[in-house]
């Protein structure tokens, strides 16, 4: 069944791009039966996606529910048994942690004797000796080619797919959210359904609003490409098929983002986005060369040329099967780093057999190079000695993934565009924020994070906490709602990002999936609210949940989920489980390297945890508590129309629910997206690992499930988030605090926030500001020196013409052609005289000219029978 | 016999020569159009004769052979048509001018 996967995804993902297609050339046609069209496609996406993902879950059924008593499960992969087995130390010390667990849960049970909650914990407890103990096998992942484009000696290009549980449940969110964000757009765009749309926003010279006619049908056309290109992208089977649908990610978005291309803030927006994109994924190209370059292929998994044989892919090069999966530099990396030693021991060997008159074949030669490559490679912590050939390469090559996923998702120093791409309509938002563009740069890395060395890692994590953080301080200050829901999808991701850079593959992918589902539910919420009141700026609201209740409500669910609510180890939203499991594994990285530094990560993070909490209510009070700021908006306020507060409802028990682990209703054992995701954690991250450069020990993530590391940091978490409500609430639900003194009594550090930080200006000032003046350097260049040039010569041109037309054209050119002409004429005037009309004399003309002729002939040309006699 | 055995193609040649400068000197001289015409006819009846000569086995034994005769027949085809035209031509200038004399018909001269 499970062979029936790749079919059914590529059909997910054809599908929106068939809707692309067909709107596109039928779309005025079409009108609003275009978002039918699309719906329909998405829709039927999303079901293709779920059913592949029950395929694979029924498929590994033994994998993904280990017997309820705690057994493992015999994998029926040989290659996982082997694995498992060997890894000695890793069975022992996650061994370790189930007993601790199921103490810390004995004990739980004895001292506070709550018997509902107790066993709600155990069933909590329970998940984390699943994960610890016996989830940590890996499904494989499928990989294969639907079909090569092209063959360059040994580099080979494929569309191929790389499918394991990452990428259906990546399809599975993408789609959903997806289908539900286009059922609210159908209510959201609905004014773009008329022939003539006045944009406010836009005036002409002569004071009116410009009018321009609707583009309902081109806004779908986008919104199927830009979910086609999503779901490409996770379906993809190599890195450059990857950058492809990377791009057309970024082309969709701009298109969105600058969809009121008049007014002149969007079509700003729409630029900045795809230029901070161009930095990114300058970075990855650079990536993408050294991969290419170094291991020569770009394939993920192993794959099949055309001569039958199996070649390594990256992952596989980089985590061999035979070194437990554990990282190594990859030889081809080796070889293009120590070519040049190389290359001298094969010619002093190829010397000193030639001195006993031999040659060096190819299968020695070969055997000398991977002897040279090995005795060069240096993988071994302890031994500074030794350069480390490759190394830097594998680190580059990350590093230059690594740049496309900051410009992609948004992480510190790229993280500029995205406030602004607030400009798109909020559909476009919800979606831009949850499960597509952003979405696909920590998907990269979770994808890529095989490849990733640890110092790659380090990057990957500070670079996050600081995106993290910066963005929490910025959304405090912002009073446009969608920018405090932009700022505050800033810092998620950084919160993501710092997971995987710490270690906790699961736990950050688990928060991409959760925060798909809230963001999307708090960005569409924000949407129905400005749908209602026609304005972005939180100070002209307030006490809207009394006219738009299910809005108010499902987005106060939104705000408890992210900020991470919950009962400390009883039952949470999503956000308190997929929050925590970062928490716990920063703590985790802090209390195994012990210094500052690595303190910094887990102390940064819980201190944007109360940040975040604190933004989220701020926003949630401002907008639906208190009393109404502007009594007109207030007055023509209304609730959406079903359309549009049915996704959100069906989100809100998402953002909820799934986080949850299922009953276990089907007799088949315990169901947590979680454990699931543990399923597709990349083959060798049990265990801990160290870097090679850095002195850092990134310890498994398993580990933080341990109990001393999980009940400090749930109960700071929950700390911390709730200080963070309590000083919303106090700020501006009671008022006990007036916001505007407070403003007041810092002004610096408030204009510090209000700016953002200064980023923009920074950046007008390095790189906008510079690159005008060199414009105008440029520019003045061009004019006095270019255009000198080009008129001097233009007038030597003419000069050298003029000449030149004299002399040639009418003495040489003009003379022939006339001298032609004139003795053509006097010839006729001579020949005129012989046409004297007399028949007679024509006809001795012909007899005399005939004799002379045989006179001529008969004298000139001897005829070879008169030579003869 | 003897006759048929001393006769040679030089002989033939030379009626056709008389009858090719008859007609040559009946063209140059004749101002009656028909007259020119006949000229023609001798002019191009000497030719064939000069054909006849070369394709007879009888006279010379690496003769053209039948080719001489074809020619001959494609000759008095021609004549035949040219005939035809030159004689349209000249009742047309008849008409014209009620005269066959070609010294008339100078009007194209230069």
């Amino acid at each position: 069944m499970t062979g029936l996967i790749p079919t059914l995804l590529l059909a997910a993902v054809l599908l929106p791009l068939g809707s692309f297609f067909l709107i596109l050339l039928a779309g005025h046609r079409l009108r609003e039966h275009a978002a039918v069209v699309a719906t329909g496609a998405i829709l039927i996406a999303s079901l293709l996606s779920f059913a592949s993902f029950f395929i694979w879950v029924g498929g590994h059924r033994d994998t993904i529910f280990p017997d309820n008593d705690g057994q493992v499960t015999v994998p029926a992969d040989p290659d996982s048994v082997a694995s498992s087995v060997s890894y000695d130390e890793s069975t022992s010390d996650a061994g370790d942690d189930h007993d601790h667990g199921h103490e810390g849960s004995g004990h739980d049970h004895d001292g506070d004797d709550h018997g509902d909650h107790g066993s709600g914990h155990d069933g909590q407890a329970d998940t984390n000796h699943d994960t610890a103990g016996h989830q940590t096998t890996r499904i494989e992942a499928e990989s294969g080619e639907y079909y090569t484009l092209g063959v360059f000696g040994r580099l080979q290009l494929t569309i191929g797919y790389y499918i394991d549980t990452l990428t259906i449940c990546m399809f599975c969110m993408v789609t959903l959210i997806a289908t539900l964000i286009h059922f609210y757009a159908q209510g959201y765009m609905h004014e773009e359904e008329d022939d003539e749309v006045v944009d406010h926003e836009v005036t002409l010279e002569d004071g009116s609003p410009f009018k321009r006619p609707g583009r309902y049908h081109r806004f779908f056309q986008y919104l199927s490409l830009f979910c086609f290109s999503m779901l490409g992208l996770v379906l993809a089977g190599n890195v450059a098929m990857v950058f492809v649908f990377w791009e057309l990610v970024g082309i969709c978005s701009y298109f969105l983002i600058g969809f009121y291309i008049e007014r002149k803030s969007a079509s700003t927006a729409a630029n900045k986005a795809f230029i901070v994109n161009r930095v990114g994924d300058f970075g990855m190209i650079i990536g993408l060369m050294v991969f290419w370059t170094g291991c020569g292929t770009l394939s993920f998994g192993d794959y099949h040329n055309q001569d039958g044989t199996t070649a390594a892919g990256l992952f596989s090069q980089a985590r061999p099967a035979d070194n437990h999966h554990q990282l190594v530099t990859p030889e081809g990396l080796v070889k293009l780093s120590a070519r040049s030693e190389i290359r001298a021991a094969v010619q002093q060997r190829r010397k000193e057999l030639l001195q006993v008159g031999l040659d060096l074949e190819a299968p020695e030669r070969e055997a000398l190079i991977a002897a040279k490559v090995s005795q060069l490679r240096n993988d071994d912590p302890n031994d500074t000695t030794r350069p480390r050939y490759g190394y830097w390469l594998l680190i580059v090559g990350g590093l230059g993934i690594f740049c496309g996923c900051v410009g992609k998702s948004a992480q510190f120093p790229l993280h500029v565009w995205l406030p602004d791409a607030m400009e798109g309509p909020t559909p476009v938002s919800a979606l831009v924020h949850s499960a597509t563009m952003v979405a696909a740069g920590v998907y990269l890395v979770a994808r890529f994070f095989p490849m990733f060395a640890p110092e790659v890692l380090l990057v990957i994590a500070v670079l996050g906490v600081i995106t993290l953080f910066i963005a929490a301080t910025i959304a405090i200050t912002a009073t446009d709602i969608k920018r405090v829901l932009a700022y505050s999808t800033i810092s998620q991701l950084g919160y993501m990002m710092m997971a995987l850079g710490v270690g906790a593959w699961a736990a950050g992918v688990f928060h991409l999936i959760t925060h798909a589902f809230f963001k999307s539910l708090l960005f569409m919420c924000s949407g129905s609210v400005i749908h209602a009141v026609h304005t972005n700026e939180m100070t002209e609201m307030g006490g809207l949940r009394r006219k738009m209740p299910f809005t108010a409500y499902t987005m106060l669910i939104g705000c408890l989920a992210i900020a991470g609510a919950g009962i400390p180890f009883v039952i949470g939203l999503s956000g308190y489980y997929s929050k925590d499991a970062i928490l716990e594994q920063a703590f985790s990285f802090w209390q195994v390297n012990n210094s500052a530094f690595a303190g910094l990560f887990f102390w940064l993070a819980a201190g944007g945890a109360a940040l975040t909490s604190f933004y989220m209510f701020r926003l949630w009070f401002m907008t639906f508590a208190g009393q109404p700021r502007d009594e007109q908006r207030f007055e023509h306020a209304h609730e959406s129309p079903r359309m549009m507060y049915v996704p959100l409802l069906i989100l809100a028990f998402f953002a909820i629910t799934i986080g949850w682990k299922l009953p276990d209703f089907m007799a088949t054992g315990n169901f947590h997206l979680t454990g699931l995701l543990e399923t597709a954690r990349p083959a060798g991250l049990h265990g801990d690992s160290q870097g090679l450069v850095t002195a850092l020990t990134w310890p498994d993530e398993h580990k933080s499930h341990a109990w001393a590391i999980k009940f400090p940091v749930t109960l700071l978490a929950f700390a911390t988030a709730v200080l963070g409500a309590l000083l919303a609430g106090i700020f501006y639900l009671a008022r006990w605090l007036d916001p505007e003194e407070v403003r007041e009594s810092l002004p610096s550090a408030h204009r510090f926030l209000i700016r953002k930080w200064y980023f923009d200006e920074l950046y007008d000032l390095v790189f906008v500001r510079p690159a005008h003046l060199i414009g105008r350097v440029i520019y003045r260049i061009d004019r006095v020196v270019l255009d000198t040039i080009l008129h001097m010569s233009a007038r030597v041109t003419r000069t050298i013409a003029v000449f030149w037309d004299r002399v040639a054209d009418q003495k040489v050119v003009d003379g022939v052609v006339n001298w032609t002409a004139a003795m053509t004429h006097r010839l006729g005037i001579a020949l005129r005289a012989v046409q004297t009309g007399r028949l007679r004399q024509y006809v001795m003309f012909i007899v005399v000219a005939a004799v002379a002729l045989f006179l001529v002939i008969s004298f000139f040309f001897q005829s070879p029978a008169s030579a003869g006699g | 016999m003897t006759l048929l055995a001393t006769t040679t193609v030089s002989m033939y040649l030379a009626v056709g020569a008389v009858m090719f400068v008859t007609g040559v000197v009946c063209m140059a001289t004749k101002r009656n159009a028909l007259g020119i015409l006949m000229g023609i006819e001798l002019v191009l009846n000497g030719a064939n004769i000069n054909f006849i000569a070369f394709g007879s086995e009888y006279l010379r034994p690496d003769s053209l052979g039948l080719d001489g005769q074809l020619i001959a027949l494609f000759v008095i085809v021609l004549a035949a048509g040219e005939a035809a035209v030159a004689l349209a031509i000249a009742l047309n200038f008849y008409n014209n001018h009620a005269t066959v004399d070609v010294d008339q018909a100078d009007e194209l001269k230069g």
